[in-house]
């Protein structure tokens, strides 16, 4: 058992309270106040030129299309693979070590990666010319082609972050008890009756862990989209960073990221309440 | 839980036993596929990468490597800046290990330890960071860091990386302190250390692994990261800073030279730390 209540843990504790309270809380409240000020008065001047702006109903629609199609097909992808490989005994470790390198690849490098392979003269078009699908280099990653961009962040996207829910979700089935499957194959239960009846319900938890946590990152997409296709699909993170640095606008871009941040809550409220835990369902 | 027990169980000849080879052959199809999907691009932008002008536009292409030079790649970091942003990112990596680690550790050797008022408050602060998007904390550090004289620093880089960095800090430390039994610990108190001694002699030693990976993650972390990088340098950029803002402009093979770079040590980074990844997320999922 830990040690009776001492002032250590505090003297531990403190530094990165202090860090936390000067880089994380204060830049907070100071967003959420720049957001909301204009000149010296309160106003929502800021949110309405943001709303005004060209692209914002654009950037709404695009960031939310692609949460809405990356995330879940990641939980889909995620679960596809912990299940293969918890069935594996040999070579397990380079597998997993395989499947979990795009987790420590940036955004930005995974979008130049598949830009190497869809680009006009790349190879998915080299393959599609070599199948006789097209006559020579197609764009697939221009403003004309916006299906095709889409899908294009799609594969980026579903390429680089699937790798964080994989790592929840096996962290999450090693804690699952052996002996509920065994038993329930001993009632006859099938393989997919055991997943969906046993597997599943007990990963409620770290599948929660995984969509808030993707989901919060899917909100913030921004330098894969920027590598493949430039300005030419904008998302809500792309626009803070352009009223930041190239307009200068600092009260627009802090209200894109009070915008972020209130999707982001609202989807975390609902992942808690929606796959919430009752104690007794706990193994 | 402990580093140990996050370890995956080895699963032993029988199981191998009752799978039918039919679907073994299924099985290692679908790995099989899996793997490619990772490994595929990344071997295609580092043809990219070493192609050079020539290789970017030869058409068709072929998948086998072909105008591979190390020119390529010597020209990319012959341009004005490149250098320079690759120096950048490594201070601002350095720092944010140092940083995350000195923060991180002391913290999650008191959650390790002691049962204390206020524990939760402070779990759910340091989780908190994790559930609010990036922008919102690197916007205001803009006006503030040009106040401070840190805008345009890769110690402001590092700072709002380690924001990012301390949480994944705080839980690995965490449960590598829980690793490693309070007996020895005792044990040396008895022999007359002071705490601060027995914490040096006993469980640093057994810790320094597992610090290290922390350290990795840190340092992945901030190599990574674009968006505060972006906004708070100007002519020091970072390498991800530096690669953004020359997206528009520069030619297709100095982008894939720069993002092959990118990648090259998180591959190796993963490698050195993949005993801990699940460790950290079985504990952060809780």
């Amino acid at each position: 058992m830990p040690a009776r209540t001492s002032w250590i843990p505090y003297a531990l504790i403190a530094p990165s309270v202090a860090f936390l309270a000067a880089l994380f809380l204060m830049p907070l409240v100071q967003t959420i106040w720049l957001s909301f000020s204009a000149g010296d008065a309160l106003s929502l001047e800021n949110y309405r030129r943001m709303a005004g702006d060209l692209n914002f109903s654009l950037a709404v629609k695009n960031t939310f299309l692609l949460t809405l199609v990356v995330v879940p097909l990641q939980v889909v992808l995620a679960l596809a693979m912990a299940t293969m490989v918890t069935k594996l005994d040999k070579g397990r470790d380079l597998v997993l070590w395989v499947l979990t390198i795009p987790l420590g690849i940036s955004d930005l490098a995974a979008g130049l990666a598949w830009l190497a392979l869809l680009q006009n003269t790349g190879y998915l078009n080299s393959a599609l010319y070599a199948l006789g699908l097209i006559e020579g280099p197609t764009g697939w990653l221009s403003q004309e082609t916006p299906w095709s961009l889409f899908f294009a962040i799609v594969l980026a996207e579903l390429w680089r972050a699937t790798a964080i829910v994989l790592v929840i979700l096996i962290a999450g089935l090693q804690l699952i008890p052996k002996e509920f499957s065994e038993a329930a194959e001993i009632f006859g239960a099938k393989p997919w009756t055991r997943f969906t009846r046993i597997t599943l319900p007990l990963l409620k938890p770290s599948l929660q862990s995984a969509l808030i946590l993707r989901t919060v990152l899917a909100f913030e997409v921004f330098a894969v989209v920027y590598a493949l296709g430039g300005r030419n699909f904008p998302v809500l993170a792309g626009e803070a960073y352009v009223w930041q640095n190239d307009n200068q606008n600092y009260g627009i871009a802090a209200a894109y990221a009070v915008l972020i941040m209130a999707i982001s809550l609202a989807a975390t409220a609902v992942y808690l309440r929606v796959l919430r835990t009752r104690p007794e369902q706990l193994p | 839980m402990t580093i140990q027990a996050a370890e995956l169980p080895q699963t032993g000849k029988s199981r191998s036993m009752t799978l039918p080879s039919a679907r073994r052959l299924l099985l290692w199809t679908g790995l099989a596929v899996l793997l490619a999907w990772v490994l595929v691009p990344i071997y295609f932008v580092a043809l990219g990468a070493f192609g050079g002008r020539l290789g970017v536009f030869r058409w068709p292409k072929t998948i086998w490597p072909t105008d591979l030079s190390l020119a390529a790649m010597t020209q990319f970091l012959a341009i004005e800046g490149v250098f320079n942003a690759l120096v950048n990112s490594l201070i601002a990596a350095g720092l944010t290990v140092l940083f995350s680690v000195f923060l991180g550790a002391p913290a999650g050797y008191a959650l390790a330890r002691y049962s204390f008022r206020g524990q939760n408050v402070y779990r759910l602060l340091v989780l908190l960071t994790r559930a609010f998007p990036l922008a919102i904390l690197a916007l205001p550090l803009t006006v503030s860091f040009i106040r401070l004289g840190l805008y345009d620093t890769p110690f402001g880089v590092s700072l709002i990386h380690t924001v990012l960095a301390l949480p994944f800090a705080v839980l690995v430390t965490q449960s590598l302190f829980m690793g490693i039994p309070r007996e020895y610990e005792e044990a040396a108190w008895v022999f007359g250390c002071t705490r601060f001694q027995a914490f040096m002699k006993v469980v640093l030693p057994l810790a320094l692994p597992g610090l290290a990976a922390t350290a990795i993650f840190a340092f992945v972390i901030s190599w990574n990261e674009v968006f505060a990088a972006s906004i708070l340098t100007v002519r020091e950029r970072t390498l991800t800073a530096y690669l953004l803002r020359i997206l528009a402009e520069s030619p297709l093979h100095y982008r894939f030279a720069g993002g092959f770079i990118l990648i090259i040590p998180s591959v190796l980074f993963i490698f050195a730390v993949r005993r801990y990844l699940f460790a950290v997320w079985g504990i952060a999922s809780k």
